[in-house]
């Protein structure tokens, strides 16, 4: 089995190097060709992974592939850990990437209408944009692999890296570079975080593995460090909660959220695999890897949660207000990754995963889905200026329809076996701030609808606004396009129902989720689960199914019914006004960090700049230190004064000088 | 006494070197004015045939003759050999420059080759007047070759000033060997170490000697503060001449002090150690700090003599095996480069023209591509940058510092140098960042084409293995 682990990774690295470094010799339909085919390549051996794990019962792998190096017993290693959880997210990860590259052949079709002409980075771009892509799922595949951290934080980084080249892939438009390099601060912050929580590990358990550092997870609890004078710290809170620092950048929680929206302009491929449907969810991932250790940790849970409770309730508001399709779609993608958050924060690890594989197919479906609509709209990505493309675009329309039931929890579709369980388990949940959390997820059920279907209609019903030259040309997409959707489709609706047993109440994960009986709170729900139909009825009767379609319910009201209620809403209560303007300024997170720490971090650099740098370190250290020596130079250049009797004389008082020293003072 | 006894086979090339010395004289006087350029080469046949009898005589012991007078061992076979190459360079560069300036005549090789003698003298001296004759015959040759261009006033300032000056050192020598001899009993080194190292309450008296003996060393080598003469001299006097005395009588100077300081009074080595600290940092620091201030090229190099003085002193007093061969090492590299150095000068001099200021400097890479590169050759080797021998002379010499733990020393000689870096660096700022004022290409003899880049590739080759001239430098030593 070793050799078909390993396969998996470099298939997709050999793709993203041959179509990277040859890109111009290959030419594009080459690249595409040996990128799918590498990816395609880890797909199939994903599934057979799949198959060995789950249906054929193989035992969990966790070997050493290679040893970098050793350091006083600490040991640098690549090696794969894998198990059910493993080949879940494999599966996931390279089967969306398939979609995906498949998808970009239409995409990217006509690439060079983004960059100027006589442009160096825009010859080959489409060639190596399928290399970052297929390099993505190689750092992807080796992130969720990892037997142990140092792996672990090579994919982290990695998929980062790979995430900073796609935002700016087009490096001519001015917010496409802002946006990548706030992606790139952002996450930053985020892995400063991620890294101390590794140190600390390191530090308190002298490894780097897995396993080790599991089996020392309960005596971590017990132990205490103090960081600031006097406090004392539980070790693995302080661990815990690092490492979740890394999470929030990743998976974009608030604080750290303020790169997701504006990644979206990057190419709207990236949008679906990376910011949707697999990077993003790393934190997702991390975190139920890492269950041994929160398990030991209610502080750190309860943060989790708390975080996730935010998150997940007042990104959904931003949505509402947001009239960018692709934006529309990225705070939902924020509000869903709250969900999973506050599930791990409810000891929900398997809740947690479920929700991200659903999401991940629903979710890339709904951005594929906007990138259709965007084709076909020759790029306006402004919803105002949409409307009726239902008859225009059928297969587009239902796949969306399908996404958007998906993802408002529709009894039946996948999301809401995922998310009904989530909204469950944190009912049952013990961690404090569950009550708090509850309410919020409840209360995003609304907001989920509410916005989901104000996309919906703006973007497929209703008057048609685009302009006369658009609507001429308005056509459903090419296959390329349009089969990803389907292929997408199949499993938004299906893989809840399928899975729901065996991954959320049954034993699926078997030893890779360790959950404390206390935390237990998903067991309370199982307790109640009688088969999927069951479920079914039972979500029919519950407040999320009422809620959600009270969501639909106002969307239709106010879009379709009478299109100008929300604008007149807004204009005539001033509470609504400003909650409006609160939400449309996203909560002014972007003005705060702009003028707090961009604006402060340059006005400390100016700072250092103009007294650290250019007045002490140029000016007195090395300006004046060559003005003195020139200056000390100057005067000392004086004693020479060309008289013989002065050179006689200071050869005299040389000679005095060393008498004096050596024959006078030296014996004495 | 027979002449078996006296083993004048040792002194072969001095005898040669001497005799020959009387023929070019001679040959000199009854050629016409035209034939000139026979005194030249028969001056550097003399050169090339003492070489090969310092070669054909090599010796890997110590030999001594005339009764104890003259010593012939590795040391003095080394430094022979690379006084006479550096010497036979001289003598091509000079040839067009003394051209030039009509002051081609035999006299300056005569007097060349009576000072190679001298040093040669000096090398193998094992004896204080022996040395002492050595170095009064090298002295008094250099005193009239700076005084050779007699129409310039300044060649006439400085060779005034060198011999008033030069007669101050040599009587403080004189003083010192005197009153070495009275409290010893013998001129001969061997003796005389022997007596010093059994001093008793003689001690105080010899060290009396010994700050004597050390002025006039420091005054010959030109390390502050007996450095007075050495900008004024390298200014004042013919580059031809100027050349010369920056490189060969170094050498010398070396195995003087070798021959003194180490066989003579080795078991003063603590009071010597220290008067050559101070000697040493004070070289260092005035040097390359006044070199700064310089718009006179030669006279910039004179100061940066000093600063490498005190870097050769550096090696000497740590009073190892390691120090005495990075200090040896040093002074021939240090010859070489300065050689390459007033080399390049005397190239582009032109008659009228000395080309000794900074200004002249100006886009030298735009009139001659490769002489400029050879210069910043030079100029990083002198600076110490890698992979030049400079470098691993600097190298050498710090770490025989660092090992008898004076690293503070090693520091201040780092410290120093930084400095001195900026004065090369200009240069070669100068002959690539600036525009030339004069645009005429660089032209000059196909000897002098070949014998200059051998000088500043040997830089670069030594640089990129040392290990060669290094291992030479040691085994002299053990």
């Amino acid at each position: 089995m070793e050799t078909l682990y390993l396969a998996i990774p470099l298939a997709s690295l050999l793709g993203a190097i041959i179509a990277g470094f040859f890109g111009g010799q290959i030419g594009r339909k080459g690249a595409h060709t040996v990128t799918i085919l590498g990816v395609g390549t880890s797909f199939v051996l994903s599934l057979v992974a799949l198959n060995h794990h789950v249906f054929a019962g193989g035992e969990t792998y966790n070997e050493t592939v290679y040893t970098w190096m050793v350091v006083e017993g600490l040991r640098f290693e690549v090696g794969f850990l894998i198990d059910r959880l493993t080949v879940m997210m494999m599966s996931v990860v390279t089967g969306v990437s398939l979609a995906v590259h498949v998808y970009t052949i239409g995409y990217m079709a006509d690439d060079e209408h983004n960059w100027p002409k006589d442009s160096k980075a825009g010859k080959n771009s489409y060639q190596r944009f399928f290399s970052y892509i297929s390099l993505f799922t190689f750092s992807m595949l080796m992130l969720v692999m990892a037997n142990n951290f140092l792996q672990l934080f090579f994919g982290w980084e990695a998929v980062g890296l790979v995430s900073y080249l796609l935002i700016g892939f087009w490096t001519v438009r001015p917010t496409a570079v802002y946006a990548n390099m706030k992606a790139f601060l952002v996450n930053r912050v985020g892995d400063f975080g991620f890294i101390l929580g590794i140190a600390a590990i390191v530090m308190y358990t002298g490894s780097l593995d897995y396993q080790e550092v599991f089996l020392q997870g309960e005596a971590l609890s017990t132990q205490t460090m103090s960081i600031f004078m006097n406090t004392e710290w539980s070790v693995v809170s302080v661990i815990c909660i690092l490492l979740f620092v890394g999470a929030m950048g990743k998976s974009a929680q608030v604080p750290l959220h303020v790169w997701l929206p504006d990644s979206m302009e990057g190419p709207t491929p990236i949008s679906a695999l990376i910011h949707a449907a697999t990077m993003v969810t790393a934190g997702i991932f991390m975190v139920t890897r890492m269950s041994p250790l929160f398990e030991f940790s209610d502080a750190a849970l309860s943060f989790v949660m708390v975080i996730g409770a935010i998150t997940a309730f007042s990104m959904g508001l931003i949505g509402i207000v947001q009239n960018d399709i692709k934006r529309v779609v990225a705070y939902s993608t924020l509000s869903q990754l709250g969900y999973m958050t506050v599930a791990l924060g409810a000891s929900a690890y398997s809740a947690a995963v479920y929700h991200l594989m659903t999401h991940a197919f629903f979710k890339a479906l709904l951005f594929l889905a906007a990138g259709s609509v965007i084709i076909a709209m020759h790029h306006e990505q402004d919803m105002r200026k949409m409307g009726g493309l239902k008859k225009y675009m059928p297969i587009t329309y239902w796949t969306s329809l399908i996404g958007s039931l998906a993802l408002i929890g529709f009894p039946g579709f996948s999301g809401f076996f995922s998310k009904d369980s989530i909204i469950e388990a944190v009912h049952n949940s013990t961690i404090p701030g569950h009550s708090i959390a509850y309410a919020a997820v409840l209360g995003g059920v609304f907001i989920t609808a509410f916005y989901s279907f104000r996309m919906f209609f703006m973007v497929f019903h209703g008057e048609e606004r685009m302009d006369k030259h658009t609507k001429e040309h308005l056509h459903e997409t090419s296959w390329v396009v349009t089969g990803p959707l389907i292929a997408l489709a199949i499993p938004s609706v299906m893989i809840g129902a399928m899975t729901i047993s065996s991954m959320l109440f049954g034993d699926y994960f078997g030893t890779a989720v360790f959950v404390r009986e206390s935390h237990d709170a998903l067991a309370k729900v199982g307790e109640n689960f009688h088969g999927v139909w069951g479920f079914v009825e039972h979500g029919v009767f519950s407040w999320p199914f009422l809620l959600a379609m009270a969501g639909v319910l106002t969307a239709w009201i106010m879009y379709i019914k009478q299109p100008g209620m929300a604008a007149a809403m807004v204009n005539k209560y001033s509470l609504i006004r400003f909650f409006h303007k609160v939400l449309e300024n996203k909560y002014y997170a972007d003005d705060f960090n702009d003028a707090a720490f961009g604006g402060g971090s340059r006005g400390l650099g100016k700072r250092l700049w103009k007294y650290g740098d250019i007045a002490f370190i140029d000016g007195l250290l090395v300006n004046g230190s060559a003005k003195f020596v020139g200056w000390f130079s100057g005067i000392t250049r004086k004693i020479q004064t060309g008289l013989l009797y002065h050179y006689a004389f200071a050869m005299i008082i040389g000679v005095l000088l060393l008498m004096t020293f050596f024959v006078i003072f030296g014996n004495n | 006494m027979t002449l078996e006894a006296l083993n004048y086979a040792t002194a072969w090339p001095e005898i040669f070197l001497l005799c020959m010395a009387c023929v070019v004289l001679m040959v000199d006087v009854f050629i016409a004015e035209k034939n000139r350029n026979v005194s030249y080469l028969l001056a550097q046949l003399s050169l090339l045939g003492t070489f090969a009898l310092v070669m054909v005589g090599q010796t890997d012991e110590r030999v001594l003759s005339f009764n104890d007078m003259f010593v012939q061992d590795p040391m003095s076979d080394v430094l022979k050999q690379f006084i006479l190459g550096i010497t036979f360079a001289v003598f091509v560069y000079s040839r067009d420059y003394l051209k030039d300036r009509n002051i081609f005549k035999g006299e300056y090789y005569v007097l060349g080759l009576f000072a190679v003698s001298g040093m040669m003298l000096m090398v193998s001296a094992n004896n204080l007047l022996m040395l002492y004759l050595g170095l009064e015959l090298l002295s008094l040759c250099l005193y009239t070759m700076v005084a050779f261009h007699r129409d310039n006033g300044n060649a006439s300032e400085a060779a005034m000033k060198y011999f008033v000056l030069g007669a101050i050192a040599s009587g403080m020598l004189l003083y010192g060997m005197s009153i070495l001899y009275g409290l010893s009993g013998s001129l001969v080194l061997s003796d005389i170490a022997h007596e010093v190292a059994n001093a008793g309450d003689n001690k105080i008296g010899m060290v009396f000697a010994l700050v004597f003996i050390l002025v006039a060393l420091a005054f010959k080598l030109g390390a502050v503060p007996f450095h007075m003469w050495v900008p004024d001299v390298y200014q004042g006097s013919p580059t031809a001449v100027t050349v010369f005395i920056g490189t060969a009588p170094k050498l010398a100077g070396f195995a003087m002090i070798m021959r003194l300081l180490v066989e003579g009074m080795g078991a003063l080595q603590t009071d010597w150690q220290q008067m050559l600290i101070i000697l040493a940092v004070l070289s260092m620091a005035i040097g390359n700090i006044i070199a700064i201030s310089q718009s006179n090229i030669k006279r910039m190099l004179a100061y940066s003599t000093i600063s490498h003085v005190g870097f050769i002193l550096l090696g000497i007093l740590a009073g190892t095996a390691a120090g005495y061969s990075s200090a040896m090492f040093y002074t021939i590299s240090y010859a070489i480069m300065s050689l390459g150095g007033f080399g390049i000068i005397m190239l582009m001099a032109r008659s009228g023209f000395e080309a000794d200021q900074l200004d002249d400097f100006r886009g030298l890479n735009q009139r001659s591509p490769w002489f400029a590169f050879l210069m910043m050759i030079l100029m990083l080797s002198m600076a110490g940058v890698p992979p030049t021998v400079g470098f691993w002379a600097k190298l050498a010499v710090l770490s025989a510092v660092v090992e008898i733990d004076m690293t503070w020393l090693a520091v201040v000689a780092v410290f120093f140098s930084i400095i001195g870096i900026f004065y090369y660096l200009r240069i070669i700022k100068l002959m690539y960042f600036d525009d030339a004022v004069d645009e005429t290409p660089l032209s000059c003899g196909r000897d002098m084409q070949i014998t200059l880049s051998t000088n500043g590739l040997l830089i670069l080759g030594l640089g990129l293995y040392p290990a060669g001239l290094m291992s030479l430098c040691l085994s002299v030593f053990n």
